[in-house]
C-alpha cells in the first residue's frame, strides 16, 4: 500500500477537504503505533490497564499454585464468572448514563426464585406462591406492561405480558419457557424501576436502594425462610453453567465467532477504504484479525483436550456453554451501543443531556430504557449463576452480587460519571474479579483475604481510572 | 436590499405581569447578518426563543418568505430551516465531531446508522465553510478548544439546510484568535445566502460582521439600522437610553404608555 506520510500540520491546497489532515491521508503502521502510544500517555488507557492486571494476575496464580492454570481449573473459573459477568454487562448501560441500579442483584434473585418455583413447583405458581402472593405478583406484572406502556417501551410491555400470561396459564414446566419467563420478570422490574427514575424523577440511588431491599423480602418471601429450590435434576437448567458443547460444536462455535469477526472487521475496513474514509493502517488491520483468529483457534484446542481430573472415568470436553452465551450478549450489546440509534442517544444522554433533549431525543424514555436493558441481562445472568450453583436459596442475587458487578465494568475501564464504557468492559473486569475469587480459593485464603483483596484490585482500578482521566483532562487543554 | 427571509410582526410575549416583549417587528434577510443586541434584560434570548418556538407567542405574525407561519416547537422551526446555536453549544463531550452533527437525526436505519454517509456529509459541510482548525471530523469534542467547539456547533446548524441561523452569543467566551475565526465563519454563512442573526455584547465583533443591527431596549425594538449608516456611540446610546438623536423611542412627554 502506499503510504504518504500524515503530518499535524498540512498545507492547505485548493481542494478544501484535504483541509482534514488525518482523515484524507493513510498513516504508515509505524505512525499509527506511535499515535496509540501518544493516546496511552495522554491519559485514553481504555481497558489496558484491565487486562495488565489480568495478566499480572494469571502470572502471580500460576507460580503459586499448581491448580491454577489447568485446563479444568479455568473453564470453571470462567463458568464460576459468567453469571457475574453478564449483570456488569446491563449494567453498563445504566452507568452509561451516570445513574446506578443496585437493585440489579436482588432483582435477578427474583427472577431466579420465580424460575425455580416454576420448575420445583412442575409450572403452578399458584401453588408456590400462595393464592394472595400470587395475585399480586400478576397485578405486578400487569402494572409494569401498564407503566412500559405509558413510557412507550414496547418491547418492556411485551415482556411483562408474557411474564403474566405463563404465570396465568401454569404453562408446564420446561427449561425454556422457565429461562424465558425469568428473563420476562426481570424486564418487567426493569419498566417499575425506569418509570420511578425517569417518570416520577427520583434518583437512581434512592430507587434502586429501596428496590433492592424490597426484592431482598419477595425472594424471601418465594422461597421461604431456611428453603431452597433444588434445579440439578432439570438437565437443561443445570446444563447452562455446567455442561459443555460438543467438539463439534465448539469448532462450528470457532468458526463462527472468529470467521464472523474476520468478516465484519476487514469488510467495515475495505468498504471504508474504497469510499476514501480514514482508516487504521491495513497491516495492524490485518494483525488484529489474526491474533482474534489465533486466540479462537487455540482456545478452542486447549477446551477440545479431554480435562476431567479422571480421564479414564469420565471425559470432560468442548467449549462450556457459557462462553457462547457471554459472546453473544457481548456482539448483541457492543453492536447496541456503538451501530444503532438507541446505543448513540445513549451516549449523548450519558454525556450531555441537555443537548440530547435539544437534539430531539426522548431522554426520558432513553433512561428508562436502560434499566430494562440492565433487569433483563441480570436475569439472563441469574439463570446462569443459579444453574452453577444448582440451586436457588434466599441468598440468591444478595450480599455482593451487585457491588461485584458495578465493581466488574469499573475495573474494565466503564465510568461511574457516565458517557464513558463498553460492554467489553464488563467482560474483562468480571474475568479479572473471578480470577481473584478463584486463585485465592485454591490457594485455600479464607473469605477475610479473598475480600480484602478484591477490594484492594477494585480500589487500584478507579486510581488508574482517576488518573488516567486528571492527565487526559491536561493533554486536551 | 434582499427579500425579507423571515418577518416577525407585532411580537407580544408576557411572563405573567411582566410584559417582555412589546409589538416587536424584527427582519433577517438573506445573505445578512442582522445583529441583535440590547442590554441585559432587554429581550434578546426571549426573542431568539421565540422564534425557535421554545416560547409560545402571546400575539403577533411571522411571516417565512413572505407566507404566514406559526412556530409551536422547536421541531417545526428546524422544519422551516431555522436553527439556534445556543451559548452552552449543547454537544456531547464524550461523542466525536460527526456524532455530534448527527445527533438526534442520524442517517440510515434505525437499526444500523449509516457511518460513511455522516462521516462524508460531515467533512463536506465543515469543508464548505472553509474550517480549517479541525483536525479530524473523529476527534471527541472533549479534545476540541473553545474556538473549535463553537464552530462544530455552528457547522451542526448550518448542515440541515437552514434558511436562517440565530447565534446567542457566539463570541463571548472565546479569545482573540478564536473570536477571528468564528466571526470569519459567520461572514461565510452570509456569503451562502443563509440569514444570520448575531446576538452579542461586543460592538466591535458586531460593527465588523454585521450588515444591519437591530437594538432592544426594554422590549422594544428602537431601530433596525445598516451599519453603514450607524455610529458606534449610537448604538450605544440606543442600547443604554432606547434614544439617539432622531433615532429610536420618541421622547417621553411625546409618548403615551
Amino acid at each position: 500500500m502506499t503510504e504518504t506520510p500524515a503530518r499535524a500540520e498540512t498545507p492547505p491546497s485548493g481542494n478544501a477537504i484535504s483541509d482534514f489532515g488525518i482523515d484524507t491521508t493513510s498513516q504508515s503502521t509505524g505512525e499509527a503505533i506511535r499515535d496509540y502510544f501518544a493516546r496511552l500517555r495522554g491519559g485514553e488507557l481504555g481497558s489496558l490497564p484491565a487486562l495488565l492486571g489480568l495478566a499480572v494476575l494469571v502470572m502471580i496464580f500460576w507460580a503459586l499454585s499448581d491448580n491454577f492454570l489447568t485446563l479444568n481449573n479455568t473453564a470453571n473459573l470462567i463458568a464460576q464468572g459468567a453469571g457475574q459477568i453478564i449483570i456488569a454487562m446491563g449494567l453498563v448501560f445504566v452507568l452509561l448514563l451516570g445513574e446506578i441500579d443496585l437493585s440489579a442483584g436482588t432483582a435477578s434473585g427474583v427472577c431466579a426464585s420465580v424460575m425455580a418455583m416454576h420448575y420445583v413447583e412442575a409450572g403452578n405458581l399458584l401453588g408456590g406462591m400462595g393464592t394472595t402472593v400470587f395475585w399480586v405478583f400478576e397485578l405486578g406484572m400487569l402494572l409494569a406492561a401498564f407503566l412500559a406502556l405509558v413510557m412507550r417501551i414496547w418491547a418492556g410491555a411485551v415482556f411483562a405480558l408474557v411474564a403474566f400470561t405463563m404465570a396465568l396459564l401454569g404453562v408446564p414446566p420446561n427449561a425454556w419457557l422457565e429461562m424465558l419467563l425469568a428473563v420476562c420478570v426481570g424486564a418487567a422490574i426493569g419498566c417499575i424501576t425506569g418509570f420511578m427514575v425517569s417518570k416520577i424523577g427520583m434518583p437512581s440511588f434512592v430507587v434502586t436502594l429501596a428496590l433492592f431491599i424490597t426484592w431482598q423480602g419477595v425472594i424471601l418471601q418465594f422461597i421461604g425462610q431456611g428453603g431452597v429450590f433444588g434445579i440439578r435434576t432439570s438437565q437443561v437448567l443445570f446444563n447452562v453453567a455446567n455442561g459443555n458443547l460438543s467438539v463439534l460444536g465448539s469448532w462450528l462455535l470457532c468458526l463462527i465467532a472468529g470467521g464472523g469477526y474476520a468478516v465484519v472487521v476487514l469488510g467495515e475496513h475495505f468498504s471504508r477504504l474504497r469510499k476514501g474514509l480514514v482508516t487504521k493502517p491495513t497491516p495492524i488491520v490485518v494483525g488484529r484479525v489474526a491474533v482474534v483468529g489465533a486466540i479462537a483457534v487455540i482456545a478452542t484446542i486447549l477446551f477440545t483436550v479431554n480435562r476431567s481430573p479422571n480421564p479414564d472415568l469420565v471425559t470432560i470436553q468442548g467449549v462450556p456453554y457459557v462462553v457462547p452465551i457471554i459472546l453473544a450478549l457481548l456482539v448483541i450489546g457492543t453492536f447496541t451501543l456503538n451501530r444503532t440509534r438507541y446505543g448513540r442517544h445513549i451516549y449523548a444522554v450519558g454525556g450531555n443531556s441537555e443537548a440530547a433533549r435539544r437534539a430531539g431525543i426522548n431522554v426520558s424514555k432513553i433512561r428508562a430504557s436502560v434499566f430494562v436493558v440492565s433487569s433483563a441481562a441480570a436475569a439472563i445472568g441469574a439463570i446462569v449463576y443459579s444453574s452453577k450453583a444448582g440451586s436457588v436459596d434466599p441468598q440468591a442475587g444478595g450480599l455482593n452480587t451487585l457491588l461485584f458487578a458495578v465493581g466488574a465494568a469499573v475495573i474494565g475501564g466503564t465510568s461511574l460519571f457516565g458517557g464513558r464504557g463498553k460492554v467489553a468492559h464488563a467482560v474483562i473486569g468480571g474475568l479479572v474479579l473471578a480470577t481473584v475469587n478463584n486463585g485465592l480459593g485454591l490457594l485455600n485464603q479464607p473469605a477475610a483475604v479473598v475480600n480484602i483483596i478484591t477490594g484492594l484490585v477494585l480500589l487500584l482500578a478507579a486510581t488508574v481510572d482517576a488518573l488516567s482521566r486528571r492527565r487526559a483532562a491536561v493533554a486536551s487543554r | 436590499m434582499s427579500e425579507p427571509l423571515l418577518e416577525l410582526i407585532g411580537i407580544n410575549k408576557s411572563f405573567g405581569p411582566v410584559h417582555v416583549l412589546h409589538d416587536v417587528d424584527f427582519t433577517v434577510r438573506a445573505g445578512e447578518v442582522t445583529a441583535l443586541v440590547g442590554d441585559n434584560g432587554a429581550g434578546k434570548s426571549t426573542l431568539v426563543k421565540c422564534v425557535a418556538g421554545i416560547y409560545p407567542m402571546d400575539s403577533g405574525e411571522v411571516r417565512f418568505r413572505g407566507q404566514p407561519v406559526t412556530i409551536h416547537s422547536p421541531k417545526e422551526a428546524a422544519n422551516l430551516g431555522i436553527e439556534v446555536v445556543y451559548q452552552d453549544l449543547a454537544l456531547a463531550d464524550n461523542l466525536d465531531v460527526v456524532q455530534n452533527m448527527f445527533l438526534g437525526r442520524e442517517r440510515g436505519s434505525r437499526w444500523l446508522m449509516d457511518e460513511s454517509s455522516m462521516e462524508k456529509a460531515a467533512r463536506e459541510t465543515l469543508a464548505s465553510l472553509s474550517v480549517r482548525t479541525v483536525k479530524s471530523v473523529r476527534t471527541p469534542v472533549a479534545a476540541l478548544s473553545g474556538g473549535q467547539r463553537q464552530t462544530v456547533a455552528i457547522a451542526k446548524a448550518v448542515l440541515w439546510d437552514s434558511k436562517v441561523v440565530l447565534l446567542d452569543e457566539p463570541t463571548a467566551a472565546l479569545g482573540v484568535a478564536q473570536t477571528r475565526q468564528v466571526l470569519d465563519l459567520v461572514r461565510r454563512l452570509a456569503e451562502q445566502g443563509l440569514g444570520v442573526v448575531l446576538i452579542s455584547h461586543n460592538m466591535a465583533d458586531v460593527f465588523e460582521v454585521a450588515d444591519r443591527i437591530s437594538t432592544l431596549y426594554l422590549g422594544r425594538l428602537v431601530a433596525d439600522l445598516p451599519v453603514k449608516e450607524t455610529t458606534h456611540s449610537q448604538v450605544v446610546e440606543l442600547i443604554t437610553a432606547g434614544r439617539s438623536g432622531d433615532l429610536g423611542l420618541a421622547r417621553p412627554e411625546q409618548v403615551t404608555l
